[in-house]
């Protein structure tokens, strides 16, 4: 352990926290695209429009920054930071590969990672609070209903994972993970990551940012680069998502000729799951509030509770 | 051979502190992009403010009244239950890491039935109150 190599870790995963994101958001533009029957961009970049979202960037950065004059200044030019900056931090311990192929392991990684995770929506309460504006305010209250609503079937689920490990490290998961895990926990993995989603407000749970009632919600005020972090934390909260289920739930490395290419494997299943996050935004349509509320409290945590007997009782009679 | 602190001795616990202070080193990456991100912005940018475009946008009509307005939030009562039940589940993630370690086998099963009986009685008498309706 030294400063080199930490800074080292640390520049990897921002590096890493840049790319993913992207990549996530152009397979978003093609498979959406794909699967409605057109091309989706074409042209930036030459082969297939792959420069899309670079060339997004480029005109963002140069955009005018808007604080209405009625705004919490402060408030509303931290906003995007904090929805951001969270998913760096999270992205530095999930494990990728196997002999210590990790940016950082943490002891208490799973507690870490649902804590740092919560904070990311404090940033949309932020931004909905601060910039004076009803259906800001509409939607900051509406994410704030859906975190509540959401943020403890996702710890129950989690928690069945730690006790089916024994541990709460992340790489200590992955280590203890059987192929059978998948079944024995699939009911917790289908918790975690739908109640995930819904903390990211994706579709088909994205009320608080219906644009066909309430404008963009808590975003509706920003422009240029302020609103790119909000989208670029969208993305990056789909990649952390994807990577938190595949860890807890699918064995993370595990797979043929893992010592060596664990981190493959890793990536692949990440990516298959954010593949369906894209699916799912095409199939579903949008949840009412109400029927997004009974979800929550009426069928994941009532699954979760069951996770947990289901693991609690595997676990004793096989130990 | 390479000066090693005394303090960066895993095994004397600060194993701990390297890793948080990773995070810690991260953190301030992150603000550092984040501040450059905007300073590259302010370069890059136009300012021609003019009174419209500072007002709030409220459907293309020009906003009535303040942006606070006020609104019932209708669901207080179960951010309460939220509340409690997130207290309650913080406790099962240390009992998770041992419930299952030699010695304690069944007595430890019978208790989380308890205290998983206790959370659904909960969720059982909330709904059944009606605080779990929103029509």
């Amino acid at each position: 352990m030294n400063l080199l190599d930490t800074l080292l870790r640390c520049v990897g995963t921002l590096a890493v926290f840049l790319v993913l994101p992207l990549v996530v958001g152009q397979a978003e533009h093609k498979v959406m695209a794909h699967m409605q029957g057109r091309l989706g961009p074409m042209y930036a970049g030459g082969f297939h429009g792959w420069a899309q979202l670079v060339a997004d960037g480029v005109k963002f950065a140069q955009k005018e920054d808007i604080v209405p004059a009625g705004a919490d200044r402060r408030i509303f030019r931290l906003a995007p930071a904090v929805a951001l900056l969270p998913y760096l931090l999270v992205l530095l311990v999930i494990p990728v590969g196997p002999n210590g192929l990790v940016g950082q392991a943490v002891d208490a990684g799973i507690f870490f990672v649902l804590a740092v995770m919560g904070i990311g929506v404090l940033g949309s309460l932020m931004a909905g609070w601060a910039s004076a504006n009803k259906f800001s305010l509409l939607g900051g209250l509406r994410t704030a209903a859906q975190l509540m609503s959401y943020e403890l079937p996702m710890l129950l689920a989690a928690a069945s994972v730690a006790m089916a490990a024994g541990t709460v490290s992340l790489p200590g998961v992955v280590d203890a993970f059987h192929w059978w895990w998948v079944p024995w926990q699939l009911i917790g993995g289908f918790v975690f990551f739908t109640a995930g989603l819904a903390e990211l407000q994706r579709p088909p749970f994205d009320m608080p940012i219906a644009d066909s009632e309430i404008i963009f919600g808590a975003y509706t005020e920003y422009t240029g680069l302020r609103f790119a972090l909000f989208l670029l934390a969208e993305y990056a909260g789909i990649v952390v998502l994807c990577g938190l289920t595949t860890v807890l739930f699918l064995g993370g490395w595990h797979g043929p000729f893992s010592d060596s290419l664990g981190w493959l494997w890793t990536l692949v299943k990440t990516f298959a799951l954010a593949f369906v996050v894209l699916w799912l935004r095409v199939t579903f349509p949008r949840l009412r509030e109400d029927q997004l509320m009974r979800f929550a409290w009426t069928v994941l945590i009532p699954l979760a509770l069951a996770q947990l007997a289901l693991t609690g009782i595997v676990k004793v009679a096989i130990s | 051979m390479e000066w090693q602190p005394l303090a960066a001795d895993p095994a004397a616990g600060s194993g701990y502190f390297d890793a948080y202070a990773a995070i810690g080193l991260l953190a301030v990456i992150g603000v550092l992009f984040v501040t450059v991100a905007f300073t590259a912005n302010r370069l890059l940018r136009p300012v021609v403010n003019t009174p419209e475009k500072l007002l709030a946008y409220e459907c293309g009509v020009d906003p009535v009244g303040e942006g606070w307005a006020h609104t019932q939030i209708r669901y207080y009562v179960y951010a309460f239950l939220y509340v409690i039940f997130a207290v309650d589940a913080i406790y099962l993630f240390p009992w998770a890491t041992v419930f299952a370690a030699a010695g304690f086998g069944a007595a430890t099963l019978v208790e989380m039935f308890v205290f998983i009986g206790f959370l659904a009685v909960g969720l059982l008498y909330a709904w059944k109150k009606g605080v779990l309706e929103w029509t």
